[in-house]
């Protein structure tokens, strides 16, 4: 498997260093070599990455989008790569819990095509444990289900924000460099909102999680939703929360397609890239525009509020009873137009907002999944360099007509090959597998994705447009009965 | 500047010239006056200039000297109960009108925020269905076309609702200081006439000017009860225009907040069919 592999990966993530892990590398010759075969695979490099040292440093253009990275990050920040121990993992754990991922079979399908899982996951009851300082809050997570892999029926547990963010790592450093997407961690201020189902469709995290076939089976996830006593991820505190996560991968994201040339021998791939970049836009785009949209409505409604006290302060004033009374009535309404504006702002922000901004996440996992192919391609690609190289190395020997350099050049490779484990052959192949399996995986991902993303759209536009129903439906009401009121002035 | 938003300032301008001449071809006095005839009937361009710097800083200076004086005016009591009551009325009126239309304002602003919000969800809406692969694009273009037609109709609330009721505040406000300035003009007849008083019976005492301060006098109580008199009729017809002008917009207000829901809420209703019979 992929994670009992301890080759130098090469130079594919943003492992900017300051002690650089060179220790890694077997022998100055190999790293020379990898250092060569970078600089003549990527034709644009200017930049640097500061803090890291020796052979590694590479320049790269950073015009295209300046605020994407962090050139001061220093610490480790690849998430996805097997080899290293990501920062996010929980310390004492992998005693505790294997890292194989689980592997989809074909009969997961059925599982997948099924409308409802028998499982439903509900987070509720936040409770602030511990004082001052070092005061957090902690969730009910109570999974009800009929399946078989839950040791019962219902179960309930007590966790906390890091322990959310610890599972997403756990399950990032298991899955994406196979291709599958793992849904982001949610929001610190979400997590306890009880609002995320619409029809029927739960939105959450968890959920979202466990619709995966293969995430459902995952024994972290199961500890999660089982376990009374979960280790503490550490590391997670260093991190104040998904967003930095989110901040540090766009980075890597940014790097990875600047370095990475691929040579894409299918368009499907070429094609599906393309429209999940301009789906993220789009994303985005829609989010901050909703967000706008609550951000008037909550104006909308205090400003209603306000009227509202002044208008009954003027019919007040006001001499003519019919018209003072008229004057209250409308102050009336306007009161009702502010609860009403709350409800639209609420429902506006809980169902269309929350949805919107959920899926800027997911669009961009889904990024991250098909960057992981490119990696994998290029590995796979490097391995076939260096199986060359040493061929070539090899041939020239044997040219060379020095029959005690050549025993000395084979006995030179064989150390070589002997000490960086399996052969360069072995190697190619094992690329050339990774590749093809996570580009099959990615394709049964996105398929997999794009259903739930119409499903989610769906249920959640209609329930949308039902709440816009709701408003119209009482501000006629409301203006229905002050029609005769204002009639009424004589 | 798009169409529809300037047909309602158009709207909104129209309608407050047309109080405004309504209004003076009403008043007893006022309509017979000869500007207001050649305003009405004269054909040509009436090439009326705008205030000089030298007007425009008297009437600053005027301002200035009648709040100053308003505030001792309105010091000195009325015996006369009606105008009294008025004094005490207007003033507090005022400040209320004024407040309402402060808010009146806010409200509208954030109303047609609002609507420019769903405008931006309309057209990303509409640019994510042209792009969109799966069945949700027919999803997106009906949503984005739906958004359109309610943003239209958001705005024209929001138009209506400062037609019909933050215009008829701002009118109010500028009404109701017209009414309190005509009591200060009043109330400085009043002064004027009690001075005039004490100077007769001073001058009677020492017995020196005595006609003159008779004439003086007289012509104070003369200007005093003409004002008194027609200031009452003014201000009972305030009442009565008030009233009138509020019942209207009110009940125009309602007719369009109810047209427009209504005309908001078949939309809707229409789209969620289509898009549940879509599912």
């Amino acid at each position: 498997m992929m994670a009992e592999e301890r080759d130098p990966p090469l130079f594919t993530d943003v492992e900017i260093t300051e002690n650089s892990d060179f220790t890694e590398l077997e022998d100055d010759e190999a790293a020379e070599e990898l250092f060569v075969s970078a600089v003549s695979r990527s034709e644009s490099s200017e930049g640097f990455f500061p803090g890291s040292n020796g052979p590694r440093a590479q320049q790269i253009v950073l015009d295209d989008e300046p605020d994407d990275l962090f050139p001061e990050v220093t610490e480790e920040v690849s998430l996805d790569s097997p080899e290293h121990e990501p920062i996010l993992s929980d310390g004492p754990s992998p005693a505790i819990t294997p890292i194989t991922p689980i592997i989809l079979q074909e009969d997961d399908d059925e599982l997948e095509n099924r409308d409802t899982l028998e499982i439903q996951i509900c987070v509720s009851d936040p409770e602030k444990v511990g004082d001052g300082m070092n005061a957090y809050m902690v969730y009910k997570v109570t999974t009800k289900s009929t399946l078989s892999i839950f040791s019962r029926a219902e179960v309930s547990v007590k966790r906390r924000f890091s322990d959310f963010l610890g599972l997403h790592s756990k399950l990032a450093s298991k899955y994406l460099h196979i291709g599958y997407i793992v849904p982001p961690a949610p929001e610190k201020s979400i997590v306890g909102m009880t609002k995320v189902k619409v029809g029927k469709e739960d939105l959450s995290y968890l959920m979202r999680t466990v619709k995966h076939p293969a995430l459902l089976k995952d024994p972290d996830v199961l500890l999660f939703l089982e376990s009374s006593e979960l280790p503490r991820a550490v590391s997670t505190q260093a991190l104040s929360g998904a967003g930095i996560l989110r901040m540090v991968n766009r980075a890597a994201h940014a790097v990875n397609r600047m370095t990475i040339k691929m040579n894409e021998a299918d368009a499907w791939f070429e094609e599906k890239q393309q429209q999940f970049e301009n789906l993220e836009v789009l994303m985005r785009k829609l989010h901050a525009s909703v967000e706008s949209l609550v951000c008037h409505r909550k104006e909308l409604c205090v400003s209603a509020a306000w009227f509202s006290k002044s208008v009954a302060m003027l019919g007040n004033a006001e001499e003519h009873t019919a018209l003072s009374r008229a004057l209250s009535q409308l102050a009336e309404v306007e009161e009702k137009m502010e609860t009403l504006h709350q409800d639209q702002a609420t429902a506006d922000f809980c169902i269309f907002s929350e949805l919107l901004g959920d899926y800027v996440r997911l669009v961009s996992a889904v990024r991250g999944v098909f960057e992981q192919r490119m990696k994998t391609w290029a590995k796979w690609q490097d391995a076939q360099v260096m199986l060359h190289r040493k061929r070539e190395a090899e041939a020239k020997l044997q040219y060379a007509n020095k029959p005690d350099k050549l025993q000395q050049a084979k006995e030179e490779i064989k150390e070589v090959l002997m000490l960086s484990g399996p052969r360069w052959e072995t190697k190619v192949q094992q690329g050339e597998r990774d590749f093809e399996l996570i580009s099959k995986n990615i394709r049964r991902e996105v398929s997999r994705f794009e259903k739930q993303r119409v499903k989610d759209f769906k249920v959640v536009i209609v329930r949308y447009m039902e709440s816009l129903v709701h408003t119209q439906q009482q501000l006629i009401k409301y203006w229905e009965a002050f029609l005769p009121e204002a009639k009424a002035i004589a | 500047m798009c169409c529809s938003e300037y047909l309602a300032i158009f709207k909104k301008t129209v309608a407050m010239h047309e109080v405004f001449l309504c209004r003076v071809a009403a008043h007893p006095v006022l309509r017979k006056d000869l500007n207001f005839h050649v305003f009405l009937e004269y054909n040509q361009d009436l090439s009326v200039r705008g205030k000089n710097k030298k007007e425009k800083l008297e009437d600053f200076f005027k301002n200035v000297v009648k709040s100053a004086d308003g505030v001792l005016v309105a010091g000195v009591k009325d015996v006369d109960d009606f105008f009294e009551h008025e004094k005490t009325f207007l003033l507090e009126y005022h400040n209320r009108v004024k407040d309402a239309s402060a808010k009146s304002d806010r409200m509208i602003k954030s109303h047609k925020s609002a609507a420019d919000d769903i405008n931006r969800i309309a057209s990303t809406l509409y640019t994510l269905g042209t792009q969109d692969s799966t069945d949700l694009c027919k999803f997106f273009l009906k949503v984005s076309e739906l958004f359109e037609k309610t943003r239209k109709i958001e705005a024209r609330v929001a138009a209506d609702e400062d037609l019909k009721l933050a215009d008829l505040l701002k009118y109010y406000l500028r009404e109701s200081q017209a009414a309190k300035d005509l009591l200060y003009r009043r109330g400085r007849a009043l002064v004027d006439y009690e001075n005039a008083n004490k100077a007769l019976d001073k001058a009677r005492a020492k017995n020196k000017d005595v006609l003159q301060a008779e004439t003086t006098q007289q012509v104070c109580c003369q200007k005093f009860e003409k004002i008194s008199e027609s200031a009452k009729q003014e201000l009972i017809d305030f009442k009565t225009r008030r009233v009138a002008a509020f019942r209207k917009n009110l009940v125009e207000l309602a007719e369009l907040e109810l047209k427009h829901a209504k005309g908001n809420l078949q939309l809707l209703q229409s789209c969620v069919g289509v898009l549940k019979g879509d599912t």
